[in-house]
């Protein structure tokens, strides 16, 4: 019986997997992913913008923290996306996990760059200057920077294929080195660290502030979500129209 | 084309490469609406002398002359060159890449089509490059002599990974090039069945 | 003429793009290398705010180089480079097509991307303007140098190696007078010293136009033929 259930969980696992029935499911799956995304990230700007109180040692400067974390979350969510659907790339060889950890990538490299910008407009009020070395911003730069270079490497290999199983080495590599990337620029800041910096994660936060957190979290995933299947679709068509290509010369190689 | 008295007068050249003579004492002359096919083994310097010809390759001895042409221009402003290497970008668009040869190579107004479809490249023009095959890039690559005209055609092994029917486009071609009073100096194995073209075969010390 | 060189000006920035290689290969190295640097001598802002502009310059002349060698060597290997000496257009004004390209698709977005950088390592308020325009004035410089490099080393094995090696010593006065600009603004010394480094830097980038295409012509000429 569970033998069954498994063998059938595979076989939807793998018509999943199949790019026509993605489209025709993404396609129904988009609309409502958009208008949800919306309906909470806009309940959740209300309630940051409007409905919260002012911290009472940041003033309103607390209020970017309500785009900042959910944007550094979804940094690392990206890449951790990226890294899982490489890897599945690598083992199960189907098109679409290659698609998806592509796919991925420049939105978590967005969203990278939302955290870094936001800790930036954060960190002038906080810290009197516009970027500070500490050791969250510092991980999250070189994190940025893997983005890119996962980025540069499917822009340079031509061939698909080969460019989807480079670049899954690259993100599964990535993803082990992170930790240590991320030990090593803890260990080097508290080298230097002055204990004058003003740490942004406080003791606890208050409840108030928890609603709109919780909220601009889930909307802004909702949110990656919905572009990760736009950016999965357009690279469909794109290969659909590169198969084309290719079938037309080699249809007219005759004439 | 106003290349009715064009003549090329090689005297006595000589070519060296990597300390090598590839050749010397090498003369021959060349009317207008005349062929010569180059022939000999590998390393006789075939390709050499065309480069030389086309200005690519500096000539050690002897001298290379081309009169009734553009006075203003040298010979390798008024030649095609079409050698091993088919100089394409696979990024650009089949197109693309005829228009920029017609705006670099200086151009005389005549269609990228008409060069196209000489080739029977008309309905790959938007492609990428990328996706031709060996036999089209070859195609493209020929489609500039056609694109911009020049009286001369220096041409090395032109029929590399061409096919019959490809084959037969360019024979024609080249009959209809030495027909407006052109001149083609090629370099191949194959017998191109061109009329009354004259051989020159190097390599055996020889200079016909 | 005028056509030609157009021509072969618009077909490098379109394969610049599309390939996106080069120029944004370029940033992405500049960026790594500015965000080491904390990494190497520490997060003291004092230090950082000392060596910025000397940093940024530094970094951006390897990042310059980083793309040199592509210049012919991509056009050497499919033969286009036969064909671009057929053309009407002198050789001189080719390389002068291929630089200026170079500088539009590499040297101008590094320049874009330093005020950024600039934030990273604290660099005094007052030293972004003249760094900027020393750079905008310099960087064109690294472009027109560089191609006598690269045009030495086509058709070199591992050519991009020996073209670094070969231009540096060029981009010596450029990241001199470069670094004098900015390091004059923030260093609180009299606006002569900053204007003085200018000028001459303006000086150095204008022989290099000059110098670049004549030498790399005649390197192009001595290398292929």
């Amino acid at each position: 019986m569970a033998d069954m259930n498994r063998i059938s969980a595979a076989q939807r696992f793998h018509a999943y997997a199949n790019p026509a029935r993605f489209m025709a499911l993404s396609a129904r799956l988009l609309a409502p992913l958009w208008g949800l995304s919306l309906l909470v990230v806009g309940a959740g700007l209300w309630f940051a913008l409007f409905d919260s109180p002012p911290d009472y040692q940041q003033g309103e400067t607390v209020r970017i923290m309500y785009v900042h974390v959910p944007a550094a979350w979804l940094a690392m969510f990206g890449y951790s996306v990226m890294a899982v659907a490489s890897a599945a790339g690598l083992v199960f060889r189907h098109p679409l996990s290659d698609l998806c950890a592509k796919s991925a990538a420049p939105i978590g490299a967005a969203f990278t760059f939302l955290a870094l910008l936001t800790g930036s407009l954060w960190g002038k009020p906080m810290w009197g200057t516009w970027w500070e070395w500490d050791a969250r911003m510092t991980s999250v730069l070189i994190l940025f920077f893997l983005y890119l270079g996962y980025i540069a490497l499917w822009a340079t290999i031509e061939e698909p294929a080969r460019a989807a199983r480079a670049a899954a080495v690259l993100a599964l590599v990535g993803a082990i080195n992170i930790p240590i990337i991320r030990y090593s620029v803890v260990w080097w800041n508290t080298l230097h660290q002055p204990a004058s910096v003003f740490r942004m994660d406080g003791p606890t936060i208050a409840p108030a502030m928890l609603l709109p957190l919780a909220l601009m979290g889930i909307g802004l995933t909702l949110l990656f979500v919905a572009l990760l299947l736009v950016r999965m679709r357009a690279e469909v068509m794109r290969r659909r129209v590169r198969n084309l290509r290719l079938a037309q010369a080699a249809s007219a190689g005759e004439a | 084309m106003t290349t009715s008295e064009l003549s090329l007068s090689v005297r006595d050249l000589a070519c060296e490469r990597g300390g090598r003579l590839v050749f010397e004492g090498l003369s021959f002359s060349l009317g207008h609406s005349e062929a010569l096919v180059l022939t000999g083994p590998n390393g006789a310097g075939k390709s050499s002398l065309l480069r030389q010809l086309a200005g690519l390759l500096d000539v050690t001895q002897g001298e290379i002359e081309l009169s009734g042409g553009d006075p203003e221009r040298t010979i390798g402003e008024q030649a095609h060159y079409v050698g091993h290497l088919d100089a394409l970008k696979p990024s650009m668009s089949v197109v693309e890449t005829i228009e920029f040869w017609r705006s670099f190579l200086g151009s005389i107004p005549q269609g990228a089509e008409t060069a196209l479809e000489a080739l029977g490249l008309a309905h790959l023009a938007d492609l990428p490059v990328a996706y031709l095959s060996a036999g089209q890039r070859r195609r493209l690559s020929l489609a500039r002599l056609i694109a911009v005209p020049r009286p001369i055609w220096l041409l090395d092994e032109p029929t590399v990974a061409l096919d019959a029917a490809s084959v037969a486009r360019l024979v024609a071609l080249m009959k209809g090039h030495l027909g407006h009073g052109g001149m083609i100096v090629a370099a191949t194995h194959l017998d191109l069945g061109l009329d009354g073209a004259r051989q020159l075969r190097l390599g055996a010390g020889v200079a016909v | 003429m005028m056509r030609a060189f157009l021509a072969l000006l618009a077909r490098d920035l379109r394969l610049a793009v599309r390939l996106g290689g080069g120029g944004g290969m370029a940033v992405f190295f500049f960026l790594v290398v500015i965000a080491l640097l904390p990494l190497g001598i520490g997060p003291d802002r004092e230090l950082l705010a000392r060596v910025a502009p000397g940093m940024l310059w530094v970094a951006l002349l390897l990042a310059a180089l980083l793309t040199l060698d592509r210049l012919f060597q991509a056009d050497y290997e499919d033969g286009s480079l036969d064909l671009l000496s057929m053309g009407s257009l002198p050789l001189e004004l080719v390389v002068v097509a291929k630089a200026l390209g170079h500088w539009l698709t590499t040297g101008l977005p590094l320049v874009v991307v330093t005020p950024l950088l600039g934030v990273l390592l604290n660099l005094p308020g007052e030293a972004y303007a003249p760094l900027i325009l020393a750079m905008l004035i310099g960087t064109p410089a690294l472009s027109f140098l560089g191609a006598i490099g690269a045009a030495l080393t086509v058709g070199v094995r591992r050519g991009g190696l020996l073209a670094s090696l070969l231009v540096l010593p060029f981009y010596v006065p450029v990241l001199i007078f470069g670094t004098g600009a900015a390091n004059a603004a923030s260093g609180g010394f009299s606006g002569e010293a900053g204007q003085q480094s200018l000028i001459l830097l303006a000086a150095v980038a204008l022989s290099s136009l000059v110098l670049g295409p004549l030498g790399g012509a005649a390197a192009l000429r001595a290398n292929l033929r």
